[in-house]
């Protein structure tokens, strides 16, 4: 990986303009970005509070029980109506339901679970706010002098979002399609999205479905009436039985066993359309906290309304970038990943370009591409970007850009070359890009996700 | 939930015997049961209390992360719960021995529930019984009012950790030896105090006076008190008459005042949602020593059954198994707090000290290390002073009283700290110190504690009601100030506006290599509910 400092010093030079350049030179260092983990490291009970010790996991070794979802009293569609009304009665909406992911990893393979979930609000301390790169305080036993480092923990490897994401244990978790699969129902028809217009390029797919669609004489599962009633005549006619075709006596018609034509199972080459999706993240220092949440969150939601489009014919994958990108095959990794670097969006693009072209993706998927950014990007005016993007809009079936902005920033730069290249308004069809704001509401993500795929 | 088999209770009431034998005491009945996980699905949300109201937001996955144990002053997984008689949970396949230890820590709880007095307000009833009433009038409600019931519900218990605990508590402590007339109250308290702002001379020369009165006349003292001071204060009578008409605001309960105080809930059409708010305050009030006695609780149930179950006689033979389980409840993590591990070294800790008789005068005369090291009067009264401890204090007390150097020393305590080397982009994990006092802020530090939200009732223009949180070094948290206030706005009527503090992070731009490091500072701001529209504006 190319150092970034010496690459941006490398900007500077080229004449960066210096507002920006201590931007970047912030992103870089990206203090702000980090959080305490929660969990991981050499010691994962560090963060743990002195309340969650109870009698049952530490006598019994019972660890707490998740709800189960599918068990649960009421279902969704009764508490998401509950929610509707609520906003009827004048208060906000409280039901979230794509806002819980729990990227577990359970057995080395990454989980989303998607449950409907709520918080209480009351007034509370809000233990998380210190000062930058202080990481709180606990108890400790055991040797070691004042000032001893005893463990250490890689803020790359382990960088995790706190928050919302794991929540108490893993618990038995859905697969990302059954639960996703719903979600996405959900959300075509609670919330209105809008059903895919045209469904693309119907491709072969290597499955067959069994029909009745062949027919047999004689024999068989289904008696066809109409093509029986019309052998039936044929015979009839060909007898000369039928002297007066305006006055016809069924009950004189001769039958003959050959004329019941039957409807027999077949085998039947299945045509479906399925979809590619790439989901690319921006993960630089700059991602911290509620843009990555709201980012991931949207992904997931885009990611259920695809599969519930297709028929779960959906394919994802994942892609990282700060100033270069990487593939992750997981959508854990995907979610939980953060590293302290620049940002260049054109390595992302171009990592997507390279992957449709080797793997030939083109001929066989509709391709769509999600990218979640907050509108960071060291390639002033998208000099590189833009090249990468005309390239992918020659093939995919949608491209949907969302920006979450950063409170106190407008107007950022890739929205800003985006708007320039004039590609968002000569191919709408194609290209869409969604700003909101870092704090935006659950309803205002379904609102860009609506903005992005309709 | 079925209750367990005769063999196992009979183990159980062996285990009682015992108990009473070594100094615990509680109540002969209890009821165990066996729980399945499908039971504590729907039981860990109601707090392990069976016939707690029902409220949606049981059924639904809630999100808990930030804050988690300050939101919710309760273990949702509680073995035993603090009723009449004690209900407590177990697993359906535990073996003889382990239920021996099991029943020892949770005899442990019973006996703490029972003794402690920050539980004195739940020692006359039984809470089971109490909550399936209010279940009752909640299930009732809802049949008439609909989903309006979940909404103040909602709103109820968004402020149910505004309530006001140790109010409730203090009267029942009264004695009534101390009991003074409420005149003789008003002049010492608030006439000379307040109206008069009396010099200190002036008002011990009151107090004199006031005895020798008593000493010389009896019953008859405070009658001919007050002639001298109907002479000196001729106000003072008129002051005493109106002051009584001056009804009583509540400042810190936030339900209670909503209760007493909202002309909206006083309508007709809205009485009912004061007995929902009055569920909620109670099944609040009910909880909150359970969270302020997590450590003592925890360390004094694991203080027993480490010492009952060693001596008794009845499962030879598994001192190994027991000890396995035993260390992996109460070790010391090499980092992180354990409140069973630091409960029961500082019961350990306190027992020997008492026998000692290091907890005296004489002792803590003494500056000479070595002499201290060695005292011993050996007044033997390590468990009297436990079971003195076991009564009288909660955590707060229990830590800031008793962790001192010598048992920080002992035990190889110290704090740990976190720190990001930017450097090398790692999290340091470090011994940030061995004193004794910063081990004790760092655990008093990690308490429970709500914040401290006064109501000001003066200070609210136009009907609207003034809060006021008097910060503590930490802030509220944002994201959930909106939607409280809604249920605030709802309740009271009219907007409302809270008084807070935030944290402003000074942001090093620009000055990075120069190695200034961040600050923060602190912003008084208001925020304005009006209309379900949330305002905000710095002071």
């Amino acid at each position: 990986m190319r150092d970034p400092e010496r690459y941006l010093e490398e900007l500077k030079a080229r004449g960066l303009d210096p507002e920006r350049y201590a931007r970047f030179k912030d992103e870089l260092a990206a203090r702000r970005a980090f959080t305490t983990s929660n969990r991981g490291g050499p010691f994962p009970d560090f963060a743990k509070s002195l309340y969650a010790w109870h009698d049952m996991a530490a006598l019994e070794g019972r660890e707490p029980v998740q709800n189960p979802f599918g068990l649960e009293m009421k279902s969704l569609d009764d508490l998401l109506e509950r929610d509707r009304q609520r906003e009827k009665d004048g208060f906000p909406r409280k039901i979230r339901v794509g806002r819980l992911i729990k990227p577990g990893k359970v057995g080395g393979k990454g989980k989303v679970v998607v449950v409907p979930s709520t918080e209480e609000e009351k007034f509370v301390h809000d233990p998380s706010v210190r000062p930058p790169g202080e990481g709180g305080a606990t108890g400790g036993s055991g040797k070691g002098e004042e000032g001893e480092v005893i463990g250490e923990q890689k803020v790359r490897e382990t960088g995790e979002e706190p928050g919302q994401g794991p929540g108490q244990g893993e618990g038995e978790a859905h697969e990302v399609g059954a639960s996703a699969y719903e979600l996405g129902k959900v959300l075509t028809e609670q919330f209105q999205l809008p059903n895919l217009k045209e469904k693309g390029k119907k491709r072969s797919f290597t499955r067959y479905i069994y029909d009745l669609t062949d027919r047999n004489r004689g024999s068989g599962q289904v008696l066809d009436k109409k093509a029986t009633l019309r052998k039936i005549m044929e015979t009839n006619i060909s007898l000369g039985n039928i002297t007066d075709p305006s006055d016809l006596d069924p009950t004189r018609f001769l039958i003959s066993p050959r004329d019941k034509v039957y409807r027999i199972f077949s085998e039947e080459k299945d045509y479906e359309p399925q979809a590619m999706v790439f989901f690319l993240r921006d993960y630089s220092g700059s991602m911290a906290g509620k843009v990555t949440e709201l980012v991931a969150t949207q992904h997931v939601m885009i990611y259920s309304w695809l599969l519930y489009q297709y028929a779960g014919q959906v394919e994802s994958r994942f892609i990282l970038h700060d100033t270069e990108a990487k593939e992750v095959p997981d959508f854990h990794t995907y979610y939980n990943s953060r590293v302290a670097g620049g940002t260049e969006v054109a390595s992302a693009y171009k990592l997507v370009n390279e992957i449709v072209e080797k793997e030939n993706l083109a001929a066989d998927y509709n391709i769509y591409v999600f990218h979640g950014t907050d509108g960071d990007d060291w390639d002033t005016g998208g000099d590189k970007s833009i090249p990468e993007l005309i390239k992918i809009l020659s093939y995919v079936s949608r491209m949907g850009v969302t920006i979450a902005e950063h409170s106190g920033t407008q107007w950022t730069e890739v929205a800003r070359y985006l708007e320039n290249s004039g590609l968002l308004r000569d191919k709408p069809h194609l290209l869409r890009m969604d700003v909101m704001a870092e704090d935006a509401e659950e309803a205002r993500v379904i609102e860009g996700i609506k903005r992005l795929i309709s | 939930m079925e209750l367990i088999n005769q063999h196992t209770k009979e183990i159980m009431e062996g285990c009682k015997v015992r108990a009473r034998a070594a100094g615990l005491s509680f109540t002969d009945e209890s009821l165990e049961y066996i729980v399945t996980n499908r039971d504590l699905i729907e039981l860990s949300p109601k707090v392990m209390i069976p016939t707690l109201y029902d409220y949606w937001v049981h059924d639904v996955e809630v999100l808990r992360g930030r804050g988690e144990y300050e939101l919710y002053p309760h273990n949702p997984y509680e073995t035993v719960i603090n009723t009449r008689p004690p209900i407590s949970f177990y697993n359906d396949n535990n073996p003889d021995w382990l239920n021996v230890m099991i029943f020892y820590h949770v005899l442990g709880h019973i006996d703490f529930f029972q003794n402690n007095l920050y539980f004195r307000h739940t020692w006359e009833y039984d809470f089971t019984g109490q909550a399936l009433s209010d279940k009752r009038v909640i299930a009732k409600l809802r049949a008439e009012k609909g989903r309006w019931v979940d909404y103040i519900l909602e709103f109820a218990r968004s402020l149910d950790n505004l309530v006001g605990y140790h109010a409730e508590l203090s009267p029942l402590f009264a004695s009534p030896e101390r009991a003074c007339s409420s005149r003789l109250n008003y002049y010492f308290d608030v006439f000379l105090q307040v109206e008069k702002k009396a010099a200190v001379s002036e008002y011990l020369k009151e107090i004199a006076r006031y005895n020798e009165n008593i000493e010389a006349f009896g019953d008859d003292g405070e009658r001919v008190f007050f002639i001298e001071v109907t002479r000196k204060y001729p106000e003072m009578e008129a002051h005493y008459q109106k002051q009584l008409t001056v009804k009583r605001v509540e400042r810190y309960d936030l339900l209670r005042f909503l209760i007493e105080n909202s002309e909206f809930l006083a309508k007709d059409e809205n009485v009912w949602m004061r007995s929902v708010l009055e569920v909620v305050r109670k099944t609040s009030i009910f909880f909150q020593p359970q969270i302020r006695t997590k450590i003592m609780n925890e360390g004094w149930a694991s203080y027993w059954h480490e010492k009952l179950f060693l001596e008794d006689d009845r499962i030879k033979g598994h001192e190994v198994d027991f000890a396995r389980v035993h260390a992996g409840v109460t070790s010391m993590p090499r980092v992180g707090m354990n409140p069973y591990a630091l409960g029961m070294r500082l019961m350990y800790q306190l027992k020997e000290v008492a026998d000692k008789g290091r907890t005296g005068y004489d002792f803590h005369r003494l500056t000479d290390a070595e002499m201290r090291k060695k005292y011993d009067s050996e007044a033997g009264k390590g468990d009297e002073f436990l079971f003195r401890v076991r009564s009288n204090y909660c955590d707060y007390l229990f830590i800031k009283d008793f962790v001192d150097q010598d048992f920080t020393d002992r035990f190889d305590l110290f704090v740990t700290g976190k720190r990001l080397d930017p450097q090398r982009m790692v999290w340091q994990y470090y011994v940030k110190s061995r004193d004794a006092r910063q081990y004790r802020d760092m655990v008093l530090a990690s308490l429970y504690h709500p914040p401290f939200i006064e109501i000001a009732p003066e200070r609210g223009e136009h009907g609207s009601l003034y809060l006021v949180h008097h910060f503590e070094g930490k802030q509220l948290v944002q994201d959930y100030i909106a939607n409280t206030m809604v249920g605030i706005e709802y309740l009271w009527g009219a907007p409302v506006q809270l008084e807070t503090s935030e944290a402003v992070v000074q942001s090093p731009r620009g000055n990075r290599d120069g190695g200034e490091e961040p600050e923060i500072t602190w912003q008084r701001v208001v925020y304005t509910m009006k209309d379900k529209v949330l305002e905000r504006k710095a002071l």
